[in-house]
């Protein structure tokens, strides 16, 4: 075992169902940005994760998203980099897509998009929800 | 039942600090234990010596500083978050400590709850 995982695992080897909750605009506040280091870390300790877009986080997933104007670093590429992270389960909320006129097409990653209740059943599944 | 708390905002433009505090110290009283509360975003503010609030107003870092020492609270800040904002050893409060991400993922892992507090 490299020092890398050494010190990754917390030595219980549980391994708990954990749901990022983001839904926060992309800019406009850091939430997204720092939310979204807390889930590479919780992958890197091998937990079964989860991240579900909902309100304006919805955005967080557009294509097209151009920050230079607002001179704020894009790390949208880091979305696109989550399945080398092992972090393939992400969730849309159907409602908020809709209200912001937004499909699948719009988005840059391959996601599911559930209808509330059955977000709500798969919130109820996890061990710990954190929401940015 | 043991409780790992998270605070993301910073003290007094939110109410979230408040209300983890409160939290932690009732939940305390209650015999439940609260062995860590991770500092994110902007709540590693909360951990700042420098603030000196009026006289007539809660000491928001003192508050947290005084809930460790009497019950042995772990106050870990985020490393990272804490470098954006000029956090730095040279400012923490007693009790406080800099610490990586990982701090709160274990809360996650090893807590029977984690409670968020903030927007």
């Amino acid at each position: 075992m490299s020092d890398m995982d050494d010190e990754m695992e917390d030595g219980s080897g549980v391994v708990k169902k954990f749901m990022f909750l983001n839904r926060k605009a992309p800019h406009g506040t850091v939430y997204a940005l720092e939310g979204l280091e807390v889930v590479l870390i919780t992958a890197a300790f091998d937990q079964d994760v989860s991240m579900v877009f909902t309100d304006d986080g919805v955005y967080q997933l557009m294509k097209g998203v151009d920050s230079k104007g607002i001179e704020i670093k894009d790390f949208s590429k880091t979305y696109r980099a989550l399945d080398g992270y092992d972090i393939e389960k992400l969730y849309v909320d159907q409602a908020s897509m809709d209200a912001r006129g937004l499909s699948e097409d719009d988005l840059i990653v391959d996601v599911t998009v559930l209808p509330v209740a059955e977000m709500a059943s798969l919130m109820a599944e996890q061990d710990v929800v954190i929401s940015f | 039942m043991q409780f790992g708390i998270l605070v993301n905002e910073g003290p007094y433009s939110h109410q979230a600090s408040d209300s983890a505090y409160l939290f932690a110290r009732n939940a305390i009283e209650k015999g439940h234990q609260v062995p860590r509360v991770f500092f994110y975003h902007d709540g590693v503010y909360n951990a700042s010596r420098l603030a000196t609030p009026p006289q007539d107003d809660r000491n928001v870092g003192a508050r947290w500083s005084k809930l460790a020492a009497d019950h042995g609270v772990d106050l870990v800040v985020c490393v990272a978050a804490a470098q954006r904002r000029g956090i730095t050893d040279g400012v923490l409060g007693d009790n406080f400590r800099i610490s990586g991400l990982g701090q709160l993922v274990e809360m996650g892992i090893q807590y029977d709850r984690l409670v968020t507090f903030g927007d």
